[in-house]
């Protein structure tokens, strides 16, 4: 048994156009569209809720009233103001950001090496660039752009890193996922190490860079991040049907039309710099990357996965967000919720996984 | 499913059933011999016993502050006059408690490789240090655990917790008797030590008085071992020690494969449970003193095998003078690195192990994983 039959076919993609229904294909559609209609609703309801909740509640006049002083600068922004327009707003967009970004970078990683392993988070991408981040703050005193940059230079030597020395003729997955384990306690310690070098060992801080938080998000950030966004995403829309096609086989996909080399590069650099500018902002979110593509996989079954991991994403960072927040005692970065969420989802990801495998 | 180990890619293997032949053109020229010869091995043992007393010394001169002879002198007799002498009786129980919990993991991870018959198997990696140490960080939070001895076996039966999880989880679906693949144990350990250090970070925010220790937890370091904390993991470290040495032949046997095993007279589910529950003692009790650690489990049993071959009985003695030598060293280079600051020692070990282990995944054939 080799390592690519870790690669789970996603079941029901090749059976249910037999199902016998008059036009299979088009209630098929219509039903992928209801879903991303309820999770695009969930991921605008998460949104309300997290700028409505709080110390404070207030309610939704309140907060349109914050929200439109804010943004468009109309009337004297009432009440809520100030905690609404200056610390939950921002918050909230730089967890849905960070969300559809980690999402759409897992995800793609995840289709283009095959393998649900294969995310960076998994492959080191993601300590790379939270390495280079904290480095970039704590020691070299960089701020804003540069840190984004250094964190895209730090995920683009740790990508390349991992390809080259997993390939041996061949990109065999196995090797690549070892190699990132390595890299990510790598990527852990030197981040440790620069958190020791700064001036005091700030725990805030700390559990940033180690665990991803949105505690310390703020309007500076958002501006970057949404600029990566707005950049990455329409790219990675683009490339989406190249990379569908990619997954019939490179011979295939290059008789199809599709410059293989080209939209693999093109994929890769725009995956890595979308991770880049989330972990700039937010520091690593734990498993978002990896669990957004594998949960939506599960929930639609058929087309592009891009889209539906992006609002997975989303989900998963505003509502772990809400919930350390909400219905815990204390102010948990949003990474712990997520780590210690998505270990047992994983673990019953692989148990499923190796059943499926055993039954075929 | 067919896992390689560098003991089972020796002529030997070719004769266990699930491991048919097969051309072996990417077999690196340096493979480790099953048996090296005796003049061989009890050279090998000298050379790791010089070491380790080079890294002794090195470990009672080196550090923060330079430190003269006489002041060496006196710091060894107990004196405390100067900062000098303090300086070197304050490293006396570091050094001891680095050489206690190197060997203990050197051990753990010789035994830990030779049970799962995976070659890239290690405390750390496995994820078992990491339940050790959510069972304590959960203890001391909620259980208000007080005594150093009640962290030891609070630890054990974490180390326990994650081992018999992360193994059964890795097993699920893979083929009855191989056990479960090199990739699938590492990636399940890799995700039983995130997830446990989400949740010790969890635990650990909303108690400020737990959260002093949260570098030592998260980390892992010897600089605060004193001669009572010695004292009391001691016991379990000999036990522990004493379990997996017993468990020698076993693990010889079950580098031949399970079905070879059985057939030579050996309960190979009893010998996997002993031998484990030796590497969990062993695991667990260093966690507890030390901190979760990594890599040094890993690094330690393949340099052994290079030297003393693969045969149980020289490897794992073998494999706690040297992965105490090793721990000592790490340990001097975490003080000497950034003086006068120190560095955990737990940092120095990851990246030094690292890329160690990455050299080894790119040696080891496809179908090994």
């Amino acid at each position: 048994m080799t390592t690519s039959s870790l690669l789970r076919r996603r079941p029901g993609r090749d059976t249910i156009t037999s199902l016998g229904a008059p036009s299979p294909v088009r209630s098929v559609d219509r039903a992928r569209r209801v879903v991303l209609a309820v999770m695009g609703a969930a991921v605008v309801a998460l949104c309300a809720v997290g700028l409505m909740a709080g110390d404070t509640f207030y309610g939704p006049r309140a907060v349109l009233l914050a929200i439109g002083e804010r943004l468009l600068g109309v009337g004297d922004g009432g009440a809520a103001a100030f905690t609404v327009g200056y610390l939950r707003l921002p918050r909230v967009i730089t967890g849905l950001l960070a969300g559809l970004a980690f999402a759409a970078a897992g995800s793609t990683f995840q289709t283009l090496l095959r393998n649900q392993l294969a995310a960076p988070d998994v492959i080191g991408i993601t300590g790379g660039a939270s390495l280079a981040a904290v480095v970039s703050i704590l020691a070299l005193g960089l701020t804003g752009l540069a840190v984004s940059v250094a964190a895209m230079l730090g995920a683009l030597v740790t990508a390349a890193l991992v390809l080259v020395l997993a390939d041996r003729g061949g990109l065999d997955i196995g090797r690549v996922v070892l190699i990132g384990i390595a890299l990510a306690a790598m990527c852990q310690a030197g981040i440790s190490t620069a958190l020791l070098g700064a001036d005091e060992y700030d725990l805030g801080t700390a559990f940033r860079w180690l665990s991803g938080s949105l505690n310390n998000a703020s309007w500076d950030g958002v501006g970057l991040l949404a600029a990566g966004v707005a950049v990455g995403l329409p790219v990675l829309a683009v490339l989406d049907r190249q990379l569908r096609v990619l997954q019939l086989g490179d011979d295939a996909a290059a008789g199809l039309g599709v410059r293989v080399g080209t939209v693999r590069r093109g994929l890769v650099v725009t995956a890595v710099m979308l991770l880049a500018v989330a972990v700039a902002a937010t520091g690593p979110i734990a498993f978002v990357a990896f669990l957004a593509g594998p949960i939506a996989g599960s929930i639609v079954r058929r087309g592009s996965l891009l889209l539906p991991a992006m609002l997975t994403g989303a989900i998963l960072v505003l509502g772990a967000d809400l919930a350390a927040g909400q219905l815990l005692p204390v102010q948990y970065p949003v990474g712990v919720v997520t780590g210690a969420l998505g270990a047992p989802f994983l673990i019953v990801m692989l148990i499923r996984q190796a059943r499926s495998r055993g039954a075929s | 499913m067919s896992i390689v180990t560098p003991a089972s890619r020796t002529p030997q293997a070719a004769l266990a059933p699930d491991e048919p032949a097969e051309p072996t053109e990417r077999d690196e020229p340096d493979e480790p011999r099953l048996v090296r010869p005796a003049p061989v091995r009890v050279g090998s043992v000298i050379l790791a016993i010089v070491l380790l007393g080079a890294a002794v010394i090195a470990s009672v001169v080196l550090g923060a502050r330079d430190v003269g002879p006489s002041e060496i002198w006196n710091g060894l007799r107990g004196g405390t006059a100067t900062v000098g002498e303090a300086a070197v009786y304050s490293r006396l129980p570091r050094t001891a408690l680095a050489l206690l919990v190197g060997g203990a993991l050197g051990l753990s991870g010789a035994v830990m490789q030779g049970v799962t018959r995976n070659p890239l198997a290690d405390p750390g990696i496995l994820g078992v240090t990491g339940g050790a140490s959510l069972f304590v960080v959960v203890g001391i939070a909620y259980f208000s655990l007080g005594s150093a001895a009640a962290y030891i076996w609070v630890a054990i039966a974490g180390a326990g917790a994650a081992s018999v999880l992360v193994y059964a989880v890795a097993s699920t679906g893979g083929g009855r008797r191989s056990g479960p693949s090199t990739l699938r144990l590492s990636l399940t350990g890799a995700v039983m030590a995130a997830a446990t250090a989400s949740l010790v970070t969890a635990v650990l925010l909303p108690r400020t008085d737990v959260m002093t220790q949260f570098r030592f937890w998260s980390v892992g370091g010897v600089g605060g071992g004193t001669w009572d904390s010695i004292s009391l993991v001691a016991p379990f470290l000999l036990v522990g020690a004493a379990i997996c040495l017993t468990a020698a032949p076993a693990l010889d046997a079950l580098a031949l494969g399970d079905d070879m095993a059985a057939g030579l007279g050996t309960h190979v589910a009893r010998a996997r449970l002993v031998a484990g529950l030796g590497a969990v003692i062993l695991a667990g009790a260093a966690t507890a003193v030390a901190g979760p650690l990594i890599f040094v489990g890993l690094v330690v049993p393949h340099a052994c095998r290079l030297m003393v071959g693969a045969r149980h009985l020289w490897l794992l003695p073998s494999c706690v003078l040297v992965g105490g030598a090793l721990l000592v060293l790490c340990d001097v280079a975490a003080r000497l690195l950034v003086r006068p600051a120190e560095l955990d020692v737990g940092i120095v070990t990851a990246l030094a192990g690292g890329p160690v282990f990455i050299w080894m995944v790119t040696r080891l054939r496809t179908r090994a994983l």
